[in-house]
């Protein structure tokens, strides 16, 4: 007999196969971490097993369905992630994060001395380097960025 | 074409520079004569003081018959009013025909390159690059040495933050050159440029011992360790004292041995190994004036 812990969502967004300890960096993309904006219910579950390999968190979000801009975020954080839209119990799209090429004006660069943490009018800009694990270089000053989650804007 | 990074520059673009700069020495020296650059202008702008890199530019422009115009003392300018690069740099593209710039903070050049349809050099951004530099190390290696392969070049000093040696190492590294680190442990390389040298298939040695590793060594490249970096002055005067050139240690040295040091030196390099076979560093100052003529002439065009 199938066990749930957490019940089905009739719509919103279940955010699945968030790398373990990732979920609470995921609610603060969604703008959720102290339940702010929510309305309906948000409900996490922190390291449960994962079909796919090993463990996993989820995020689910009810009578919401998640922006482009947050879901190119969540990638830089949980490049594993699926995205599955739930309409009336179903699951209306599904796909997977996409980490891209460049990362502009998503994270602020980790370099305190970079010229884009200056006053200047320009994006913080990331080539990645690797998908995953996520690693970003800032163009402009050439470092790497460290503690992406913590950078994001 | 702008130089921001020495990885801007691809092998064959680095070998190009430097056959142009063998070019160049006569012009730099003042036994000829060139108008190769007659009317192009190039704008320096210095937001930190410079003394080398500021001159060697202007001299060789002005070597190449072209003219210079600065951005004046920054805390008289629009800067200290607050204005943005950006702004800075739009203004400087449109009375020049080159810039070039050294900025205190990292990636100020390659937002200075964004924003300017003309050329733009970094002489320097923060603790960066400085890949003007990073060429005229490498001139002065092959001028003196012929050939990179099998180079034995031994890094002392501050490595971890002297912004010469970390791009000196990767490119030396991509000729096949053989690295020694020299450096308290707390200076020594950062693991990134080490990574770095290894990708290249380098195997670089990391020690604290210069006197270990000078016997083996046909360049010794010396940076300059700076007082600030340590808390208490008991500290650095032990370790600059360590690694302090001088006749005694230089005894040990192969006969060929070149000494290095992008210079402004302090008391690294005993002033009496300047008149030794070894002390290159000024021969190397000298350099900066082809080199820099050579990429000048290279991104502007112009016949000698």
């Amino acid at each position: 007999m199938k066990e749930f812990k957490v019940t089905p969502i009739r719509n919103g967004t279940v955010i699945d196969h968030i790398e373990c300890g990732m979920a609470l960096k995921v609610l603060r993309i969604i703008g959720m971490a102290d339940g702010g904006k929510a309305q309906s219910p948000v409900s996490v579950l922190m390291h449960v097993p994962s079909k796919k390999e090993g463990w996993k968190d989820v995020v689910k979000v009810e009578d919401r369905e998640l922006d482009p801009r947050e879901v190119d975020k969540i990638a830089l954080i949980a490049p594993k992630a699926t995205i599955n839209i739930i309409r009336d119990f179903n699951v209306a799209e599904k796909y997977n994060v996409k980490m891209p090429e460049r990362v502009v004006g998503k994270a602020r660069c980790s370099n305190p001395n970079c010229i884009t943490n200056q006053n200047e009018p320009v994006e913080p800009e990331f080539v990645v380097e690797s998908k995953n694990p996520p690693v970003l270089r800032c163009v402009y000053c050439d470092r790497q960025l460290d503690d992406i989650a913590g950078n994001l804007l | 074409m702008d130089i921001v990074s020495i990885r801007d520059l691809s092998r064959e673009q680095i070998e190009e520079v430097m056959e142009r700069s063998e070019r160049m020495i006569p012009y730099a020296r003042g036994e000829k004569a060139s108008k190769a650059l007659d009317g192009k202008i190039l704008a320096t702008l210095f937001f930190e003081p410079s003394t080398r890199t500021r001159m060697s530019f202007e001299s060789a422009m002005m070597r190449l018959g072209g003219r210079i115009t600065d951005l004046g003392v920054p805390s008289m300018s629009s800067i200290s009013k607050g204005e943005s690069l950006a702004d800075t740099i739009r203004m400087v593209e449109v009375y020049s025909d080159i810039i070039v710039i050294r900025h205190p903070r990292e990636g100020a050049a390659r937002l200075a390159a964004r924003f300017s349809s003309k050329p733009v050099i970094n002489a320097g951004d923060g603790a960066g690059q400085h890949p003007t530099q990073t060429l005229l190390d490498l001139f002065t290696i092959k001028r003196i040495k012929k050939d990179f392969n099998k180079l034995n070049v031994v890094m002392v000093g501050d490595l971890k933050y002297g912004r010469t040696v970390h791009s000196l190492a990767e490119a030396l590294s991509s000729f096949g050159v053989e690295l020694t680190f020299v450096a308290p442990a707390a200076l020594q390389m950062p693991k990134e440029t080490v990574r770095q040298v290894e990708r290249m298939g380098g195997r670089p040695k990391l020690t604290n011992r210069l006197e270990e590793t000078i016997a083996d060594a046909d360049v010794l490249y010396v940076t300059r360790i700076q007082k600030e970096r340590f808390p208490d002055l008991a500290e650095y005067q032990k370790v600059a004292g360590m690694y302090r050139v001088d006749r005694r240690l230089l005894r040990e040295a192969k006969s060929d041995l070149i000494v290095l040091h992008p210079l402004p030196r302090v008391d690294e390099i005993d002033p009496e190994v300047d008149g030794t076979p070894h002390a290159k560093y000024f021969e190397q100052a000298f350099n900066g004036v082809p080199v820099r003529m050579a990429l000048l002439n290279l991104v502007l065009g112009g016949e000698l």
